[in-house]
């Protein structure tokens, strides 16, 4: 990340429009803020929720990468394209978002990125402080993420995903250090280390706390189902619940871990989810991200280490450390 | 969803969120009410507002823009204020649901009345900063909104304001509501600002007003003079106050810039201002509104300020009320809020500090309520279902809790009565009737157009279609105290308040008492048997309801499988959660932010008060 602190002073234009968010987090986040880039992979409810929320925070740039063509169904979760065939008729799904997301904020620069995530080099990363994937397979989350982590810039990594009513965020910062606020006013300097995709999800299910989110595991077997299967992501129906709940159970024997686990009930709400997003849920979700991305920026605030869960049907947004560390660090 | 007729009172930060995704979650019928117009201020969050609707209708352009991407949907706005009479229970009982993303606490209790008494459920919600959280409020199944105690705007002793401040808000408070009231406000209002001058403590003259033709720089240094020196000293005569407390310094012009003599004279120096946007801080040549000046450069501004309002705004003089977008009020604000502070041996502040204080502003992100607006809506679907066993209340933490940043919570259960026996202590020899109902009945009951009866008696009435005579008499009768009023009210007598378009009416008994501590009873009256909002100063009532807390150490380390809790647990998590509040919202430091704010649902717009009659009281006046 970019040094701090100010080479330039905000604008008279800035101050009036950020004054409410200032107060929040203050003017050095906020010129941090309006240096960094930000690349999100995956258009869909979530992630335009997120873009939204981070164009109205003032970032510097924006870049949005999904070649897929605007499609009917693409209208269900996403107010930002306009239901008229004659405007995204055609059109890819960046393309057309990426016109809506420019008017939240003439100072932030949104634009398109063509290409495929899963095929993009490490130095097409370097022009990113932050990157954003979603609706992606678990090879390209895996690759992504690991050409993030060989660059000698910092950059950030996070996964997105709804299915439904329910969803997770995945965040590695690598080494983040970060300004913490004590009670009584004093600031505190923290630091914390993150493990890679790679590295969280080989953690053996059996070395997990027993109260893990259940939504953590179910999961990984969909990801993991859908990869043997050669499935892409939300294509796997409810019609392979038998399969998936054999996956399960030869997961579950193997790690000695019991039905309630990985309840059959789960796995079929995500089965049956397919691509659906519940627009409420992608508010929270792409709300979560959004200030996680910009705790990330500003180096200010306890940043969720590492997995986000919320589901609907209880109403908790959790946050798991997959690997749990040792009782005593800390 | 689709045949759900749903109320929204608010198109602002939650607002906007929140039609959003009422339209992407299949809603088809959707009402809203905001009295706003959009405000460049508003746009970091508020996103279905651009820079070109300054000005305009918050709830109808919030409905054009949702239009765009869902155009076949049914979205009906208003202009109005929901306390209108028009938005009755009538009204009301046409709704399914109603959700509130207001930002004050007083018409959030109106409408909560309404709801109950068109047994109308309603989702409260509230956010500030990284905090947030939605409440389900449904008649016979839960808690009504007032049933838990709310904080109230605070409020401060007027010999705190005017003589021993300790902190900055009392300075701005002492700024705004006397010094800038005093000069450039309505000239009949009552103020507690000294106005004798040292030559001649005798006379009538009033130090404030500016002698025909004075030269204006003469003028603004003779009250700069006359408030940051003259007063104080007079104040440092009386040694009592200062027996335990730091003395504060005199300043006069002289000693803040020593060699600015030669400039002082003359008109503001300066030509870069534009004739409608007068700004001393262009004059001077300050332009970080973040930084802290020097007393020489607050003193420079305030006397430049102070010229400047005279100079290009003399027509608004007398009639002004300072406001917060108003760039002036604010420049003189924090300059003689930060001279006081000098003074006082209190920190100053800078200009964007200061007018967050003065302006009760209110610190907001989009992130908070765009999850807060996802929550109202999940709720507000399980209404619809009638699936009240799963009903929550959600709440929004800027840190986690049992490894929760989303915490639900099992609603209370509805409490028997709303309202027991209430009772007023009152000096009923020196009270008018009109502080009565001001302090208490509107302010504290949250009446909007009550009713007060004495038995039969009906001494007040508010609202529409009075005939003339009858208006003529209740204008009388507040001017009475309570003892002379044509039914006289003493010790024992029970008052009838009502407000018909709340369906609510409560009694009040009247208990007689001589005496109020002025520090601790700034309202000279003190209502017992409130549960409903419950003032900081004064013992809170809801205690006394606290179901049985149980206290075992479990509880604490439970993980976050286990939030059903029983009621003995509730209390519990409240505790967790105000143990990450930092009440004093007003000591923001400039970069770091308040984030760790007060977990209200309510922003209030008066959280600085002054209290409203500085007679009351025993401590003299300065003379």
């Amino acid at each position: 990340m970019d040094g701090g602190g100010a080479e330039r002073e905000l604008t008279a234009q800035e101050t009036a429009l950020y004054d409410r968010q200032i107060r929040v987090w203050g003017v050095d986040a906020q010129k941090r803020l309006s240096k960094a880039h930000v690349l999100v992979c995956g258009m869909n409810g979530t992630t335009i929720e997120f873009c939204k929320n981070i164009v109205l925070a003032g970032v510097g740039s924006l870049s949005l990468m999904d070649d897929q063509t605007v499609t009917e169904a693409d209208l269900n979760a996403n107010f930002l394209i306009p239901p008229d065939e004659s405007i995204y008729g055609g059109r890819s799904r960046a393309e057309v978002c990426c016109e809506s997301l420019k008017d939240f904020n003439p100072m932030v620069q949104v634009s398109v990125e063509k290409g495929d995530p899963s095929l993009i080099d490490g130095e097409f990363l370097d022009k990113f402080d932050i990157v954003v994937v979603s609706g992606a397979s678990l090879k390209t989350k895996l690759l992504v993420n690991d050409n993030c982590r060989k660059r000698s810039k910092h950059i950030a990594f996070y996964t997105i995903d709804c299915k439904d009513s329910c969803g997770e965020i995945f965040v590695d910062l690598q080494k983040h250090s970060f300004v913490q606020k004590k009670n009584g006013g004093e600031t505190e300097q923290q630091e914390l280390t993150y493990p890679s995709l790679q590295e969280a999800i080989s953690v053996p299910w059996n070395n997990l706390p027993r109260k893990t989110t259940k939504l953590y595991f179910a999961m990984r077997v969909l990801e993991n189902y859908e990869l043997s299967e050669g499935h892409s992501p939300g294509k796997t129906t409810l019609s392979d619940i038998p399969a998936v709940l054999a996956q399960v159970k030869d997961v579950r024997d193997k790690m000695s871990l019991n039905e309630s686990q990985v309840p059959t009930a789960l796995m079929e709400r995500l089965l049956a989810a397919g691509k659906k997003e519940h627009p409420p849920v992608c508010a929270i979700l792409g709300g979560i991200l959004g200030q996680e991305v910009i705790k990330s920026i500003s180096c200010k605030g306890d940043p969720i280490k590492n997995f986000f869960y919320f589901d609907a049907a209880d109403g908790k947004g959790v946050i798991e450390d997959i690997p749990t560390p040792p009782p005593c660090a800390n | 969803m689709q045949a759900a007729k749903v109320l929204m009172v608010g198109a602002g930060g939650i607002g906007c969120e929140l039609l959003k995704t009422l339209a992407l979650s299949g809603f088809t019928d959707i009402h809203i009410i905001d009295l706003d117009t959009i405000e460049v201020s508003n746009l970091n969050r508020q996103f279905l507002f651009r820079q070109s609707h300054v000005g305009q209708s918050k709830a109808k352009v919030a409905r054009d823009a949702v239009l765009k991407f869902r155009p076949n949907i049914n979205i009906t706005p208003y202009h109005a204020n929901v306390k209108d009479s028009n938005f009755n229970v009538e009204f009301f009982k046409q709704f399914n649901v109603v959700l509130n993303g207001l930002d004050n606490l007083d018409a959030r209790r109106h409408v909560n009345r309404l709801c109950l008494a068109a047994e109308v459920p309603l989702v409260e919600s509230g956010t500030t900063g990284f905090l947030g959280q939605v409440t389900v409020h449904v008649k016979g199944k839960t808690e009504c909104y007032e049933c838990q105690p709310k904080p109230v705007p605070k409020s401060y002793p007027v010999c705190t304001i005017t003589s021993t401040p300790s902190k900055f808000v009392h300075c701005i408070v002492w700024a705004k509501d006397l010094l800038f009231a005093k000069l450039f406000g309505d000239k009949n209002q009552d103020n507690d600002l000294n106005v004798r001058s040292k030559d001649d403590s005798n006379s009538k003259t009033d130090v404030f007003e500016r002698s025909v033709d004075e030269d204006l720089s003469q003028y603004a240094q003779r009250i700069y003079d006359h408030v940051f020196g003259y007063n104080i000293e007079t104040a440092l005569a009386n040694e009592e106050t200062w027996k335990n407390r730091r003395k504060p310094c005199p300043i006069y012009v002289k000693d803040a810039l020593p060699e600015d003599a030669v400039q002082l004279n003359g008109s503001s120096k300066d030509h870069k201002n534009e004739e409608h946007e007068p700004s001393a801080m262009v004059s001077l040549g300050l332009r970080n509104p973040q930084e802290i000046w020097s007393l020489a450069d607050n003193s420079r501004v305030f006397l430049e300020a102070l010229k400047l309002f005279f100079e290009k705004r003399e027509k608004e003089i007398g009639n002004l009320i300072f406001d917060k977008d108003d760039q002036l009020a604010v420049e003189f604000v924090t300059a003689a809020a930060n001279i006081r502070a000098s003074s006082f041996g209190i920190p100053l502040h800078s200009l964007f500090e200061a007018k967050g204080v003065a302006g009760n502003i209110v610190h907001a992100v989009a992130t908070t309520n765009a999850i807060i607006a996802g929550l109202i809506v999940i709720e507000a679907i399980k209404v619809l279902k009638g699936d009240y066993q799963n009903y929550r209340m959600m709440y929004c933490l800027e840190h986690p809790t049992r490894k929760m940043l989303l915490m639900p919570v099992e609603p209370f259960e509805p409490n028997e009565s709303c309202y027991t026996p209430l009772v007023l202590e009152v000096n009923t020899k020196t009270t008018k009737l009109r502080e009565v109902i001001e302090k208490v009945i509107k302010s504290k009951l949250g009446m909007n157009l009550p009713l007060v009866m004495v038995g039969a008696s009906l001494v007040f009435e508010d609202g529409e279609g009075l005939e003339p005579d009858e208006a003529a008499n209740y204008a009388l009768n507040l001017e009475k105290v309570l003892a002379e009023l044509p039914a006289p009210v003493v010790n024992d007598t029970k008052l009838t308040v009502e407000d018909f378009q709340q369906e609510l009416k409560c009694s009040i008994n009247i208990k007689h008492r001589d005496e109020f501590d002025e520090e601790k009873e700034p309202d000279g009256m003190v209502l017992a048997g409130w549960s409903g909002p419950v003032d900081k100063q004064v013992t809170s009532n809801g205690n006394k309801r606290s179901v049985p807390s149980s206290s075992s150490a479990d509880d604490v380390n439970s993980t976050a499988e286990d939030v059903s809790l029983k009621p003995g647990m509730k209390r519990k998590l409240n505790e967790i959660l105000e143990s990450h509040e930092n009440s004093d919202t007003l000591q923001n430091k400039s970069d770091v932010g308040s984030s760790s704010a007060q977990l209200v649902e309510d922003d209030d717009d008066d959280l600085v008060m002054l209290d409203e009659d500085p007679k009351q009281g025993k401590k003299k006046r300065l003379q």
